[in-house]
């Protein structure tokens, strides 16, 4: 009998011998794990992205949003998005029955083509009072925010963030007490606010604040607010302070009902709740295509091993003629599946690994690697491997040795 | 039964069904060979020589009838205890050589070592060894398509020679090859056949026939003669 050792060396030595067959085969493998791999990190890095970028707005903030709330998800039907006003920002912040809010922040926001006399760029402007800052943990580079004597008289004032202002200016140039034209009108600019990082839309660095009542009235005409922000006390009074201002602005609305309320409250958890549902079908759609290629790798992996069927079931006939034990030569062929799906396997991580990493660097996502995916995908292929490596030569080592010698 | 006769066949019958066609390869066959004897099987193309050799070279089995090797009913061995006899006891030369491809001529011959569980540096001296006794020191380490098909068939012999078999089975050593190395191949049989080595071989040629010393005849599956060598011929090289 031989003993496992010479097997596994046999076994080398057949691997070796047919290269092209390995190399197939192990391609098949790479193919399947890497993209499963890259494709679900990559589905993951972007939802780890949304969350995080959420979490980084303060974990007391509530959000005010106008238009009904069905199922988690806001239902903002047209002419719906008019319900919240500036008057219930100000009821909220001066109402004794409410004790669990410290600010309120009414915004309204909108894109728009802002100028200098040199450059340009579309941003978005954001009308705000001088809560904001607080509610969204925006501290200020140089100069000041927005004041209250600002949104009271209406002045044309406005407040860039870092993005914007070397969009603008250059890098490190000093905008404070420059001016900028939004939609034609003249803008003095009091103050920077600090990097708080970030990319694509919603980025509070790229982004330029103006008094809510300067940009209700002279930039986008209109008298209702967009949201309104809330900080809360601390943290665990989150529940409690969405009551509250639920029941406050229903009776305001002279709504009786809650499920007929034209507004809905978020909180942090519920934004990424909902968002998440959005990213998860995303996920999930990745998934189904990281599948898909795990099938066809795998297809790849069973072709390769099957096309070679003939040329293999007269080798395994020659080796019994021979004297080799049943036991002997399916332990060859399935050590040789065995070798092919790990170096396969381990290539293909690598492959995987490799892709999503660059993947991270060239969107600036998250880089995530999921250790389940990887295990999803290297157990699969390596089972589709082994199997169609073992199988045939367990049929074939079954056969009289001059049949499978003859075999066609 | 004589305790001597190391292979015994009785009423084998071999039929191949290829889609409803039967082919009746064998019929009926029935001989023995005793220890150490040489026995040439001659007969026409197609008149089942071949099929005979595989059944007793336990490669394949009788559709029916009984065949005793060494004593033993090969139809009730297991698949391991056949698989050793092939190893050990029987040294097979297939008509259409059968080495492995892509692989060297050296490795071919070390493979049925291999299998019995010799260590690497006594099967690379053996089957150096081997293929220099057949004339192919300097083929060594060509690879079974790089060879001709003399060559070839000189690496098939090597190789059935590698565990000292007590039989030796050759389906027509001799057909590939040029007159002075089939000259030699029947020095190397009867050589082992002095020494004691149960040697059966096929061949369509009287005068490598001769090299035996008995001849079964085979014509449409069955036996129609059995009988000895009246004039031997020796080979008159050394080996
Ligand atoms: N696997 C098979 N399936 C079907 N028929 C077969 C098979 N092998 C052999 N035969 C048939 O059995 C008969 C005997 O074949 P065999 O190979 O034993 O002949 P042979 O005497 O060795 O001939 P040759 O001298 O040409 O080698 C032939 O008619 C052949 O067609
Ligand atoms: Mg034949």
């Amino acid at each position: 009998m031989m003993n496992l050792l010479e097997i596994i060396e046999e076994s080398f030595g057949t691997l070796t011998l047919n290269k092209t067959r390995t190399g197939l085969a192990i391609l098949g493998i790479v193919i399947g794990i890497g993209s499963v791999i890259a494709l679900m990190s990559l589905g993951q890095a972007s939802q780890k992205s949304i969350t995080e970028r959420i979490e980084s707005l303060g974990s007391n903030m509530l959000t005010i949003m106008p238009g009904s709330m069905t199922q988690g998800v806001v239902r903002g039907e047209a002419g719906g998005r008019t319900t919240l006003t500036l008057d219930d920002a100000k009821a909220i912040a001066s109402s004794d029955q409410i004790t669990t809010i410290k600010s309120v922040s009414p915004e309204v926001s909108s894109r728009r083509q802002v100028t200098t006399a040199s450059s340009n760029t579309n941003t978005t402007i954001q009308g705000v009072v001088p809560q904001y800052t607080s509610v969204h943990k925006v501290e200020i580079a140089s100069g000041n925010f927005v004041t209250q004597r600002d949104v009271d008289s209406m002045t044309k004032v406005a407040v860039l963030g870092p993005t914007t202002v070397t969009d603008l200016f250059g890098e490190n140039a000093e905008a404070v007490g420059k001016t900028i034209r939004i939609s034609g009108q003249v803008y003095t600019v009091i103050g920077v606010t600090a990097a708080k990082g970030g990319t694509g839309f919603n980025n509070a660095d790229d982004a330029v604040y103006v008094p809510i009542s300067t940009a209700q009235k002279l930039l986008l005409g209109q008298n209702y607010v967009n949201s309104i922000a809330l900080e809360a006390q601390s943290a665990d009074m989150m529940v409690e302070a969405q009551d509250q201002v639920g029941y406050f602005l229903l009776s305001r609305h002279k709504l009786s009902d809650p499920s007929q309320a034209d507004f809905s409250i978020m909180s942090q958890q519920d934004m990424i709740n909902t968002i998440s549902s959005a990213t998860q079908t995303f996920t999930t759609l990745l998934s189904g295509i990281a599948a898909i290629s795990l099938l066809v790798g795998g297809i790849g992996i069973m072709n390769i091993m099957l096309v070679t069927v003939t040329e293999r079931t007269r080798e395994i006939g020659l080796r019994k003629a021979l004297g080799a034990r049943k036991k002997t030569i399916v332990t060859q062929f399935l050590t040789e599946s065995v070798i092919l799906t790990f170096t396969g396997g381990v290539v293909g991580i690598v492959f995987g690994v490799a892709t999503s990493f660059v993947i991270s660097k060239v969107t600036s996502s998250g880089f995530v690697i999921s250790i389940s995916s990887i295990f999803l995908a290297f157990i699969v292929s390596a089972a589709i491997g082994i199997l169609f490596g073992w199988y045939p030569a367990k049929r074939a080592s079954d056969l009289e040795p001059i049949v499978a010698l003859r075999y066609e | 039964m004589p305790s001597s006769a190391i292979i015994s066949v009785k009423n084998i019958s071999k039929i191949y069904r290829v889609t409803d066609v039967e082919t009746l390869a064998l019929k009926n066959v029935s001989f023995q060979v005793n220890r150490g004897e040489f026995i040439a099987i001659m007969g026409p193309s197609g008149s089942g020589k071949s099929t005979l050799m595989h059944i007793l070279g336990a490669l394949d089995i009788p559709s029916s009838g009984q065949y005793l090797l060494d004593g033993m009913d090969v139809s009730k061995l297991s698949d391991d205890q056949l698989a050793d006899i092939r190893n050990q006891k029987i040294g097979f030369i297939f008509q259409a050589f059968n080495l492995l491809p892509r692989t060297s001529a050296l490795k071919n011959v070390c493979l049925p070592m291999a299998y019995a569980g010799i260590s690497k540096a006594q099967r690379l001296s053996s089957a150096i060894e081997l293929l220099t006794r057949v004339g192919l020191s300097d083929r060594m380490y060509h690879t079974s398509n790089q060879l001709s098909g003399g060559q070839q068939q000189r690496v098939a012999i090597a190789r059935s020679l590698s565990l000292n078999p007590t039989i030796i089975l050759a389906d027509e050593p001799t057909g590939n090859i040029a007159t002075a190395q089939a000259e030699e191949i029947m020095a190397i049989f009867q050589k082992l056949n002095s020494e004691g080595h149960t040697v059966i071989m096929i061949t369509h040629e009287q005068d490598i026939a001769d090299h035996a010393r008995r001849i079964l005849f085979i014509r449409d599956g069955k036996l129609e003669s059995d009988h000895p060598v009246s004039k031997r011929r020796f080979s008159k090289l050394k080996v």
